[in-house]
């Protein structure tokens, strides 16, 4: 059973349409005390990050989070799921708590505003280019692949070592992370089309049995 | 690479496809769900549901139609057509849709932009304008806002309506040539560049496709970031694919998968 956070953020009907379509089983959860019972979450978001860090505290869900995280289950975090991983946000928010530009802190680097120059935020499908060939997330997919993005911000890591996938949209920037069991992605695989449902099903795949 | 997008328009009355649909793959061609998946299948980037004549007693059978088309389809999709408020916005991005695209309940009421976009955010607002040119006379040029599906004339002045929605928080603008729709003689080109000279936000391009160079010269004369047409898909006169094809041909980056 795949776990989906819900804090709030957005797009929760279309990240279970996309797992039950690809024969995953999964439900939405907020419960704190429940989340390591599952054998695998999806963090899926649309939105601020200052409001999303705000709803994982507000609903007890950051120490639960980061312990599944340490648990080494599979984790994927979906647009917004992914910037939260970081440890700080440039995205200004007039609503945002003092603390509000805090992320999780699971990857060491800043969430950085797209260049002008062009359309912000990016809405529309982009080239992904893989990094490596051996990310079981991409499996049964051809670097190059389009996916859908909406996005006025991206993850800029320090160790470049994570990042699993780049984009280009006025700037290089990266378009996927892992770190051993936790994969993301700045895309919205559940918008995807078949190139998404393929990510969503690759993410089943790697529950353990 | 970023790409321009092609999409599909269906006209959906009380549950049903309006516009005569000629797809051999269909069971059931007036059904929006099936109709969904065929263009997914051909390739469409997106799609836009135009809820005709929705009635306030309508307005669930929408809903229905969302949820069921984000239970078997996945690519974004957009739903406009008769939203009067924050709640009909909610019920249909609750239901699944992406986006919801609002009109003449905008031109009303500006605030409810501003007020959908702080509670959904931008991404998911489309503001859809019906644009006709403005009648001839000494001195006037321009276009003027129309509503209720060009019925009424409002007075007022597309380019600065355009300037107005997005410092309200519209996410992406929908703009219908009210001259050139429906007459298969091109996309109002003149109207969409002189837009996309003043906006920063996409602009999709509708209204007048007849022929696979329209869809070409909105995007690269009127400036479009998508292109939304009905007819010519509808009856079977163009594919998505060969759009795609002969949009790549002219040098206009597309979403092509290998394989579809």
């Amino acid at each position: 059973m795949i776990g989906i956070i819900d804090y709030g953020a957005g797009n929760l009907r279309s990240v279970y349409n996309g797992l039950k379509a690809v024969g995953c089983e999964c439900r939405a959860t907020s419960d704190p005390a429940e989340l390591g019972s599952f054998a695998a979450l999806v963090v899926p978001g649309v939105g601020a990050f200052a409001q999303a860090m705000a709803r994982l505290r507000a609903l007890s869900l950051v120490d639960p989070l980061l312990g599944f995280i340490g648990s080494g289950k599979p984790v994927l975090g979906i647009c917004l799921g992914l910037q939260i991983l970081m440890e700080a946000s440039d995205e200004s928010d007039s609503g945002a708590k003092q603390d509000g530009s805090t992320g999780l802190g699971v990857l060491r680097g800043r969430v950085r505003r797209l260049p002008g120059g062009q359309k912000v935020p990016q809405i529309g499908w982009n080239s992904v280019r893989f990094l490596t060939r051996d990310d079981p997330l991409f499996t049964g997919l051809s670097s190059g692949a389009f996916f859908y993005f909406v996005h006025s911000y991206y993850v800029d890591p320090e160790d470049t070592a994570v990042v699993s996938c780049r984009c280009t949209y006025g700037a290089d920037f990266a378009a996927g992370i892992r770190l051993g069991n936790v994969h993301a992605v700045q895309f919205h695989p559940e918008k995807s089309g078949r190139n998404g449902l393929t990510v969503l099903r690759n993410f089943g795949r790697l529950i353990e049995r | 690479m970023h790409v321009k997008r092609v999409i599909p328009c269906l006209d959906v009355k009380e549950g049903r496809v309006v516009k005569g649909t000629r797809f051999v793959d269909l069971r059931d061609a007036g059904d929006p769900v099936e109709l969904a998946e065929h263009y997914d299948r051909e390739g469409a980037d997106e799609l836009v549901f135009l809820d005709i004549n929705a009635s306030h007693e309508g307005r669930a059978t929408i809903v229905d139609v969302a949820a069921k088309t984000a239970e078997r389809v996945f690519i974004p999709f957009t739903v406009g057509g008769g939203i009067r408020t924050v709640d009909d916005i909610r019920s249909l991005l609750r239901a699944g849709a992406d986006k919801v695209s609002v009109n003449s309940a905008a031109v009303k009421d500006p605030e409810l932009i501003r007020r959908a976009a702080d509670m959904f955010g931008s991404q998911c607002i489309v503001v859809a304008i019906d644009a006709r040119r403005k009648r001839s006379g000494e001195g006037v040029s321009g276009w003027e806002v129309l509503i209720h599906g060009g019925r009424i004339q409002t007075g007022l002045d597309v380019l600065e309506w355009v300037d107005k929605v997005q410092e309200y928080g519209a996410g992406e603008l929908l703009v219908t040539s009210m001259d050139a729709d429906g007459t298969k003689g091109g996309y109002d080109n003149e109207l969409n560049a002189a837009i996309a000279s003043r906006s920063s936000i996409p602009l999709i391009a509708s209204g007048g496709a007849g022929e696979l160079s329209h869809l070409r010269d909105a995007i690269l004369e009127g400036h479009a970031d998508a292109v939304l047409a009905a007819s010519i898909f509808h009856f079977g006169e163009y594919s998505i694919s060969e759009v795609k094809s002969y949009l790549r041909q002219c040098g206009i980056p597309v979403r092509i998968e290998e394989g579809l």
